[in-house]
């Protein structure tokens, strides 16, 4: 899944949707998933950094970037894969 | 190797754009990690997940406030303890090193009154079902009966006539005093003269000592000034027996009702801002009851059967994180080890949760479910709590009133009960129910002791 390019990400967690208006929060590790998103990331990625940096394990860090990711779907922040 | 960074589930959340709450109302991620000096971990560590957990000092120090609030308003004041509130053992006793006297509406209650030793000329029967082996009992124990009904009155009156005991009676008055929905189920009605009838009926048969009046207006009532009327309604029957029949009514009790601070579903502001306080619900009471014209020689005692007002405050309830999910629409949804099962009263207040451990700032609309595959089993509809995960703890406050009495055994099992002390040690009051204890209730015709699947 990739961020539309046209939303804006402040380095503070701060979410804009041109599009729509809509603006978000998200925090820091939400905001790491985004910004690795943007550059195109596969989850595997993702997981794994997110492991490297985060004292959790890879099944929750797993779990909750679904969980994410589904909300992203939600808020309509991602590209509609061809 | 450097240090991980801690971890938090990944948030991301709308910001509306809609009015600002002008309330400027918190959202509850102050967590509460200690109940009296004891930690809540090692609560649930040592009595398991759920645990009710009951203050001492909180209950002690609530009946004093209240005690004060009618004492220094009002020369004579009795306390009576509402058993169905809460009945455990070691609370009742709380109340009565305090005190109180019993106010009980069943046999079952009354009999454990009796065992905790509670003298029998200090409880209160109250409510509509008590049998003639009960009314027996109470006759001979010089128990105050409030009758209900007209059967009931001429039950007693046929055992005072068989065993020649002169029975201690007072009539549950209902009445209108301005609040909806008005009760009028229990006891005889002050305003189409029934209530009047009765003690005529008691006057005249001689075989009764007429010593008090009784009414309970309602429940989590919030307006005292409903107690106002109540009382001058009460004053003014005392005062036409006195005119009457030269009588002396010697007690008006007033029942019980007062709020506790719990926010009742539908509410805009929280109950710990809004609800009346004890000393709103004592100066309407015994100030109209001083204003009427009753004028015996010594006042009547004032008898109050607060219960929810005393003991709701005092109770906590532990719990856990099973599970987060997601809903269809995007909701939070977190899955408690609290069902509405323990938290009978979930359906009337959106309690207070916070949790038990530290978080951030960042918090998120949630949906709180307790563990019971049923679709009622929800314990707040819309909470903002921090983010939540698999095994954290919470706490439920102010659950002391009734959740101890009409709780369920239903699906799950009842859990431990612990009441810490006033040195701030846990006991544990009630043990936790095991599979034996619902089956070694159960019988098993022979043939259906086996099956072959």
């Amino acid at each position: 899944m990739k961020i539309k390019n046209n939303i804006a990400v402040s380095d503070n967690g701060f979410v804009f949707n041109p599009a729509s208006g809509e603006s978000f929060t998200v925090n820091q590790v939400g905001l790491d998933i985004l910004n690795m998103l943007r550059k195109g990331e596969k989850q595997e990625t993702i997981v794994q950094q997110l492991s490297e940096k985060y004292q959790a394990d890879t099944a929750v860090i797993e779990r909750d970037f679904s969980d994410f990711q589904a909300m992203v779907k939600q808020y309509h922040l991602h590209q509609n894969e061809e | 190797m450097t240090a991980k960074a801690r971890y938090e589930r990944p948030l991301i959340k709308k910001l509306e754009s809609n009015m600002p709450n002008k309330f400027g109302m918190r959202t509850e991620f102050e967590p509460v990690t200690h109940i009296d000096g004891v930690s809540v971990a090692s609560l649930i560590a040592d009595y398991g997940s759920p645990v009710f957990v009951l203050s001492e000092q909180k209950i002690r120090q609530r009946f004093k406030a209240a005690r004060q609030a009618f004492e220094t308003r009002y020369p004579r004041v009795q306390f009576a303890w509402s058993y169905k509130t809460n009945y455990l053992s070691a609370v009742c006793n709380v109340f009565h090193q305090e005190g109180s006297w019993a106010e009980v509406v069943s046999g079952f209650e009354y009999d454990k009154a009796i065992r905790h030793g509670v003298d029998g000329s200090n409880i209160i029967f109250n409510g509509p079902d008590k049998t003639e082996e009960d009314l027996r009992k109470a006759i001979t124990n010089n128990s105050l009966i409030h009758i209900d009904h007209l059967d009931e009155l001429y039950m007693i009156q046929e055992i005072a006539r068989e065993t020649k005991q002169k029975p201690k009676v007072a009539i549950r008055v209902n009445m209108d005093t301005g609040i909806y929905p008005m009760w009028d189920r229990f006891g005889f009605n002050y305003e189409n003269g029934q209530a009047w009838d009765a003690l005529n009926k008691i006057m005249f048969s001689g075989l009764l000592d007429l010593v008090g009046l009784h009414t309970h207006i309602g429940t989590f009532m919030l307006s005292p000034n409903a107690y106002a009327i109540a009382a001058s309604k009460l004053a003014n029957l005392a005062q036409r027996v006195q005119q009457k029949y030269g009588h002396e009514i010697k007690y008006i009790d007033m029942g019980g009702g007062f709020s506790s601070r719990n926010t009742l579903k539908g509410a805009y502001l929280p109950g710990i801002d809004t609800n009346p306080s004890i000393d709103d619900f004592a100066e309407a009471i015994t100030s109209a009851l001083m204003n009427s014209d009753y004028r015996p020689k010594t006042p009547p005692l004032l008898i109050l059967e607060t219960g929810r007002a005393l003991i709701d405050e005092a109770g906590y309830l532990l719990g856990s994180v099973i599970a987060n999910k997601r809903l269809s629409d995007g909701r939070r949804a977190t899955i408690l080890d609290v069902g509405v099962n323990l938290l009978f009263t979930s359906f009337w207040y959106d309690h207070k949760i916070t949790p038990a451990q530290e978080f951030t700032s960042y918090t998120e609309d949630t949906v709180l479910y307790g563990p019971l595959c049923m679709n009622i089993d929800v314990v707040r509809e819309n909470i903002s709590l921090p983010l939540l995960n698999k095994g954290d703890k919470v706490v439920i406050h102010h659950v002391g009133a009734y959740n101890m009495t009409q709780w369920m055994q239903f699906i799950t099992l009842r859990p431990n009960v612990v009441m810490i002390d006033m040195d701030g040690k846990p006991h544990l009051i009630r043990k936790n129910e095991s599979i034996d204890s619902i089956e070694n209730l159960e019988e098993i015709p022979p043939h259906l002791s086996h099956f072959e699947l």
